[in-house]
C-alpha cells in the first residue's frame, strides 16, 4: 500500500512494523481511496426529506482496488479447495490438514463475499414502510365467510359433540400401537440375581471369598447371565466386622465381612466406581464409602449402603452373600427392592 | 456494456421469462431482493444459528452414511490397537469406523458436533439479545415462542446426536435421562419402558429408534419451524433499534440485493470456515479414549456437552428429597433437576411476553428496541433469571473445581444450595440500578470516559487532550426513543 511509512529500511523489525501498519490502514486504504483513472466515488444522495427524516442513501463504489482483492481472494479460496482434494486423495485421513484446507478455502471465499458486499457493490440504505399487521374488514370478512358455512345446519351442537367425539376417538386409535414401543412398566421391576447364582468378573473367572480383599472394590457380574442388563453389576467389599453395622434382619448378609452391592446408584442409573476406605489416622473418622461419578451420592456400606451425601432418595440396595463349599461367592437371595432409579411403582425397603 | 454482459443478461432475461410465464415469482423475487435488512451486530446470532444448522445438516448426511443404529454386540478389529477385541455395540463400531477408516470422517465428524456446539450456543445468545431488548413482544411474541420451542429441540437434538455412539460417556448420559425419565409422576415408568423397549439399557431396536429422532424427526421439526421463523419475520419485518429516521411504522437499513446477500453469505461462509478450523484443529469427543459402554462401567470426571450442563449442575444440587405416599414414589429425586428445573425454565421464558404485557398493561404493537437499560426492572429480572440458571450451570462443574482447586465438593454444594437463591437476588438490585443510573445519564457503558487523555508535546510538556467532561456530556435520546407512539395501528392502553 502507498502510504505505510517508514522509507527503505534493511531492519527486519521495521521491516514486520509496517507490514503491521499496512495491514491495519490497508483496510482504511480499501474504504476511502478508490484507484483508478476512472473511478471518482459517483455518490449519489436521492433527493428528497430533510436529513434526519430519510435516511436513504446510496453509493457507488467503483472500488478497482477492491475488485482486485476479491477477485484474488476467489482465486486463492479455489487454490485451497483444489488444496483440500488434494490432500483427500494423497493422506486421506490427515484430519488437521483436511480441516485447515477447507477452513481456508471457506474463510478466503467468506473474506471475498464481505469485502464484495461492503467496498464492491452499490451501499445503500432504504427506507420501507412496515405493514399494518391487522385489518379489520377483512378480518369480519373472515368471520363471516366462515360462520356462513354453517348456514341452515339446526343442531350445530350436536354436530360439534359428535365430531369433537369422532375426532378423539380417530387420534386415540392411531396412537393406541405406540403402546407395542415396549412392555408394560413392571418389566422395569427385573433383576439376574437369584439365589445360588455364583460371582464373575468381566472375564466370566468365578469370585471366591479368598479374592476379596480390604480397602479395595470388585466389580462382579452374575454366572451365565446378561452382563449387560441393568442389574447385573454387583460392587463386592470386604469391611472388617468393626466397620458392619448392619440392621438385625441383614446380620448374615456379610458372611467374612463380604458385603455386594447393586453397582447401580439408585438416583440415575450411572454405574458406581468410587470407593473411599479409610487408611490412615487422617481419614479414620470416615466410614468407608462408594461414591457415584454422575452427581457424588455417597452410601456407607457398613450401614447397609445408607445414603451419607448427595440427590439419591434411597439408599443403594444390597444382595445377600453366601460362600459355597469351593469358597465361591454366591447370591444367597435376589434383591428384596428395585435396583436402578426410582419411579411411581418402585420396590423399595 | 460487453458482448460477454449482453450475453449474459440476455441469458438472465430469457430464463426469468421462462420461469415467469410458467410460475410468474417476480413479484415475490421483488420484495425479496428489496427486502430491508436493519444493521446491528447483535441480529447476526440468529444468522450464525441457521448457517451452524446448515452445517450441521450437510455434515449429518455424511455421517448417517455410515452410521449403523445397531447394539448388537461384536468384537471390535478395527484400526484403533487399544480396543482390539473388546466387545461393544455395532453402534460404537461404525462410529470408530468412520473416526479411523473413512477418509475424512473424523473432520466431518468434529465439525458435526463443533457444530452442534455453537449452534446451541448461538441460540442461546440469539434468546439474551431478543430478551433484553424486548424483541418478543407483539407482534413478534409468537415467533419468540417458535424461537423457544427451536431451543428446547436444539437441546433435544444434541442430547440424541451424542447418545447415538454408544461409547461409556454417552451410555452414562443415557442412563441418567432414563433416572428422568423415570422420575416423571405417575407415568414415568410405563413412559421409559416404552422408549427403551423395557429395562435399561433397552432393546437392539433402541438405538435405531434413537437415530430416527436424531436425523429425521426433529431435523424436520427444526426445519419447519425454522421456515416458520424465517417467514413470520419478514411478513412483520425486522425490528430496529431507535435511531436517526427509524420509527415504529418503517424500517430502515440494507435491501436484500446486492450487499447485504453478500454480506451474508460471507457470514455463512467464515461460520463454515471458523467450524472446519475448530473441526480439523480441537479435538472434541474422543470416543475412542472412552471405550464401549456397559451399563456395570463408568469414568470419572465426566461432564456432558456443555447445553446438558445446567441440568447436572441442578441434579447435583438437589437435596436427597424423594416424597412416598402410601408406597408410591411420587416424586423420584431426579424429577426435581432433571424435569422440573427445565421445565421452570422454560415455562417462565414462555410465560414472559404475556406476564409483562399483565404487569406492565403495554399491550401496543412495537417495532423499535428498547436498550436494556430503558427497562430497568426486566432487565434486572432478565439478569436475575439469567443468573439462577448460570449458576446452577456452573455448580455443574464443582467436581473439576475439587479436581483442580481441591475446594472440597461437599462444602461447594452445601454453599450453593443457599448461594443459588441469594445471588440472583444480589444481581437483580445491581443490575436495576445500574441500568437506572445508565438510563439517566445517557452515557455508553462501555464506551463511558472517565478519565482524561494527556499526550506529552514536542517542547516536552503535557498537554490535556480529551477530559471526562467533554466526552460524557449527557446526549439527547434519539428519535423515536418512546416507544410505541406513532405507530398509525396504535390505540390507546385502556
Amino acid at each position: 500500500m502507498s502510504d505505510s511509512p517508514g522509507g527503505p529500511s534493511r531492519s527486519l523489525l521495521a521491516r514486520a512494523l509496517a507490514i503491521l501498519v499496512t495491514i491495519g490502514t490497508a483496510w482504511r486504504v480499501l474504504r476511502r481511496k478508490p484507484l483508478g483513472p476512472e473511478a471518482p466515488p459517483a455518490s449519489s444522495r436521492e433527493p428528497g426529506g430533510g436529513a434526519n427524516d430519510d435516511p436513504s442513501e446510496r453509493t457507488v463504489p467503483g472500488n478497482r482496488l477492491a475488485e482486485n482483492l476479491v477477485a484474488a481472494l476467489l482465486v486463492l479460496g479455489a487454490g485451497c479447495a483444489f488444496a483440500f482434494i488434494a490432500i483427500y486423495i494423497v493422506l486421506q485421513t490427515n484430519t488437521q490438514l483436511l480441516g485447515l484446507a477447507m477452513a481456508l478455502a471457506l474463510a478466503c471465499l467468506a473474506a471475498a463475499a464481505i469485502i464484495a458486499g461492503k467496498l464492491v457493490v452499490p451501499q445503500e440504505t432504504s427506507v420501507e414502510p412496515r405493514d399494518r399487521l391487522l385489518d379489520e374488514s377483512a378480518a369480519a370478512e373472515v368471520v363471516e365467510i366462515v360462520e356462513a358455512g354453517g348456514e341452515g345446519i339446526s343442531r350445530r351442537g350436536l354436530l360439534t359433540g359428535a365430531s369433537g367425539l369422532a375426532g378423539a376417538a380417530v387420534l386415540g386409535a392411531a396412537a393406541a400401537p405406540l403402546a407395542s414401543l415396549g412392555p408394560p412398566a413392571r418389566s422395569l421391576h427385573a433383576s439376574p440375581w437369584r439365589r445360588g447364582i455364583r460371582f464373575v468378573d468381566d472375564q466370566g473367572h468365578v469370585y471366591a471369598a479368598a479374592d476379596i480383599q480390604i480397602a479395595s472394590f470388585y466389580t462382579a457380574l452374575p454366572e451365565g447371565g446378561d452382563a449387560d442388563s441393568l442389574g447385573a453389576g454387583l460392587l463386592v467389599i470386604r469391611l472388617p466386622q468393626s466397620m458392619i453395622h448392619l440392621p438385625a434382619d441383614r446380620r448374615d448378609w456379610a458372611p467374612e465381612g463380604i458385603m455386594a452391592f447393586s453397582k447401580i446408584c439408585p438416583h440415575a442409573a450411572c454405574a458406581i466406581n468410587l470407593y473411599r476406605y479409610p487408611l490412615d489416622e487422617s481419614t479414620a473418622d470416615d466410614p468407608p464409602a462408594f461414591t457415584c461419578p454422575c452427581h457424588y451420592s455417597t452410601f456407607t456400606p457398613g450401614d447397609g449402603g445408607r445414603l451419607v451425601f448427595g440427590p439419591a432418595g434411597r439408599a443403594l440396595p444390597q444382595l445377600p452373600v453366601m460362600i459355597d463349599s469351593d469358597g465361591n461367592l454366591r447370591a444367597a437371595g435376589g434383591f428384596d427392592e428395585d435396583i436402578g432409579p426410582s419411579w411411581w411403582s418402585v420396590r423399595r425397603t | 456494456m460487453s458482448p460477454i454482459g449482453r450475453a449474459v443478461h440476455r441469458r438472465f432475461e430469457r430464463g426469468l421469462r421462462y420461469t415467469e410465464q410458467r410460475l410468474g415469482g417476480a413479484p415475490v423475487y421483488k420484495y425479496l431482493l428489496r427486502y430491508v435488512f436493519p444493521d446491528h451486530w447483535s441480529f447476526l446470532l440468529g444468522e450464525i444459528a441457521l448457517y451452524s444448522f446448515l452445517v450441521l445438516v450437510a455434515t449429518g448426511i455424511f455421517l448417517t452414511l455410515y452410521y449403523i443404529p445397531s447394539a448388537h454386540e461384536v468384537t471390535y478389529h478395527g484400526a484403533y490397537p487399544l480396543l482390539q477385541g473388546q466387545q461393544m455395540s455395532e453402534a460404537y463400531r461404525s462410529v470408530l469406523d468412520i473416526t479411523f477408516n473413512v477418509p475424512a470422517g473424523l473432520l466431518i465428524r468434529q465439525v458435526h458436533h463443533w457444530a452442534a456446539d455453537v449452534f446451541i450456543a448461538s441460540i442461546v445468545l440469539h434468546l439474551v439479545r431478543i430478551f433484553f431488548t424486548g424483541a418478543y413482544r407483539k407482534p413478534r411474541d409468537i415467533n419468540y415462542y417458535i424461537g423457544l420451542t427451536m431451543l428446547l429441540l436444539a437441546i433435544l437434538e444434541g442430547f440424541a446426536g451424542y447418545s447415538l455412539v454408544d461409547d461409556l460417556l454417552s451410555g452414562m448420559g443415557l442412563a441418567i435421562a432414563y433416572g428422568v425419565a423415570l422420575s416423571i409422576p405417575f407415568i414415568g415408568g410405563q413412559l421409559s419402558a416404552l422408549i427403551w423397549g423395557g429395562q435399561f439399557p433397552g432393546t437392539d431396536s433402541f438405538f435405531s429408534r434413537l437415530e430416527i429422532v436424531h436425523v429425521l424427526l426433529i431435523p424436520a421439526a427444526l426445519a419447519t419451524l425454522i421456515g416458520a421463523h424465517l417467514a413470520i419475520i419478514m411478513r412483520q419485518h425486522h425490528s430496529q433499534f431507535p435511531g436517526p429516521g427509524r420509527k415504529e411504522r418503517n424500517v430502515v437499513g440494507t435491501p436484500t440485493w446486492p450487499a447485504y446477500a453478500l454480506r451474508s453469505i460471507g457470514l455463512l461462509l467464515a461460520v463454515a470456515a471458523v467450524l472446519f478450523l475448530i473441526g480439523g484443529l480441537i479435538q472434541i469427543n474422543p470416543i475412542w479414549q472412552w471405550g464401549p459402554y456397559h451399563p456395570y462401567l463408568s469414568e470419572n470426571g465426566a461432564q456432558p456437552d456443555w447445553y446438558i450442563g445446567w441440568l447436572i449442575g441442578a441434579l447435583r444440587l438437589m437435596p436427597n428429597f424423594e416424597p412416598v405416599v402410601a408406597g408410591h414414589t411420587v416424586l423420584p429425586n431426579p424429577f426435581w433437576g432433571g424435569a422440573l428445573f427445565p421445565l421452570v425454565v422454560f415455562g417462565v421464558l414462555y410465560a414472559w411476553p404475556a406476564l409483562e404485557r399483565r404487569f406492565t398493561g403495554d399491550r401496543r404493537r412495537h417495532d423499535l428496541l428498547d436498550r436494556p437499560r430503558d427497562r430497568p426492572t426486566r432487565t434486572a429480572i432478565g439478569a436475575a433469571f439469567l443468573s439462577w440458571v448460570v449458576i446452577i450451570f456452573a455448580v455443574g462443574s464443582t467436581d473439576r473445581l475439587f479436581f483442580r482447586l481441591h475446594i472440597p465438593y461437599t462444602a461447594m454444594i452445601h454453599f450453593w444450595r443457599g448461594g443459588v437463591w441469594v445471588l440472583p437476588v444480589i444481581v437483580f438490585f445491581i443490575t436495576r440500578s445500574g441500568a437506572r443510573a445508565l438510563k439517566r445519564s445517557e452515557t455508553h457503558p462501555l464506551r463511558g470516559w472517565q478519565g482524561t487523555i494527556v499526550t506529552r508535546g514536542p517542547d516536552g510538556e503535557p498537554r490535556i487532550l480529551q477530559t471526562a467532561e467533554n466526552t460524557t456530556a449527557p446526549r439527547e435520546p434519539p428519535a423515536g426513543t418512546v416507544p410505541g407512539h406513532d405507530h398509525p395501528e396504535q390505540k390507546p392502553t385502556p
